[in-house]
């Protein structure tokens, strides 16, 4: 499906506050993934650009965020990264946004704009068990 | 690595114990240095993702260890490291959703048990072996240039 989503438009859909890479919300939004666990997240996304939709508060949901390529990430229930998160994330040039909504919340609002799950493909030995 | 003439690379980095805030900057370093050397991006990303997972169990359960990184024509490995409680059975350590991540690592987003299956998924070949009071070594394969 072909959506026309921006970040921009994200923020003002989950009345999120827009933390880092205010220059970067013109980038369109096509999957998210959301979990709290960060191996959850590593196994579930596979293409760039996915939009991570997390409460995790480790410092390490950043270093998965540049593993991973991660569009963006939007933090749920109202918790705010710290200051050195947000710095981390302004060098790497991750966008951060926060909303008061909870994960649910989030989630419901991104899909009914037509937001698909991050589609995880195969990986080269996924028949190994 | 069986051909040293093939080697391109080699990089050590070094995990000092209990080291939980910086854990994970590794993979980091791993991605650009692989980007530096022009490794195909299937396996700069399939190579960060196992290394942030190996990384972060090594800082999680170990007194510490190390990540060698090594490129070479034909693969990139990335072998792990660490003194510390060994895994006493590696067969359900394996197991997806098997954890023993206590609870502080839990409220910080680990624990799915999902690490090992992951780092083994992601790579094209992982061997584990533990001692018991002894410490962890894992080697994780990526092959070049094979589809
Ligand atoms: N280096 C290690 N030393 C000792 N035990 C380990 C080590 N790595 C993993 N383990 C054991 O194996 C279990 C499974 O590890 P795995 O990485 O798959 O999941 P996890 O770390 O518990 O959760 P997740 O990685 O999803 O956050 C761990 O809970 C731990 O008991
Ligand atoms: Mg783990």
């Amino acid at each position: 499906m072909n959506i026309d989503l921006k970040l921009e438009d994200v923020a003002r859909l989950t009345e999120a506050q827009v933390l880092t890479g205010e220059d970067q919300l013109g980038r369109q939004v096509t999957q998210a993934c959301a979990a709290d666990l960060l191996s959850d997240v590593l196994a579930l996304v596979q293409d760039e650009g996915v939009l991570l939709v997390t409460g995790s508060m480790a410092p390490q949901v950043l270093r998965v965020a540049e593993v991973l390529g991660l569009g963006g990430l939007l933090f749920v229930r109202g918790k705010r990264p710290n200051q050195s998160m947000c710095d981390y994330a302004r060098d790497a040039g991750l966008p951060i946004l926060m909303t008061d909504l909870s994960m649910f919340e989030a989630c419901g609002v991104l899909y009914s704009e037509g937001v698909s799950g991050a589609q995880r493909k195969r990986f080269p030995r996924d028949n190994v068990r | 690595m069986s051909a040293r003439d093939s080697l391109l690379h080699r990089r050590v980095f070094v995990l000092p114990a209990g080291n939980l805030e910086e854990a994970g900057s590794v993979s980091g370093d791993v991605r650009r240095e692989l980007t530096a050397m022009g490794v195909e991006q299937d396996i700069i990303r399939r190579a960060g993702v196992v290394c942030f997972e190996g990384e972060m169990n090594i800082a999680m359960y170990s007194q510490g260890g190390r990540i060698i990184l090594l490129v070479a024509d034909d693969r990139v490995e990335l072998l792990f490291s660490d003194r510390g409680p060994g895994i006493p059975d590696i067969e359900l350590a394996r197991t997806p959703g098997y954890s023993t991540a206590p609870d502080w690592a839990r409220e910080m987003g680990f624990g799915a048990g999902m690490g090992i299956p992951n780092m083994e998924r992601q790579s094209d070949r992982l061997e584990i072996r533990s001692r018991l009071d002894g410490g962890t070594v894992i080697r994780a394969v990526f092959k070049r240039g094979a589809e």
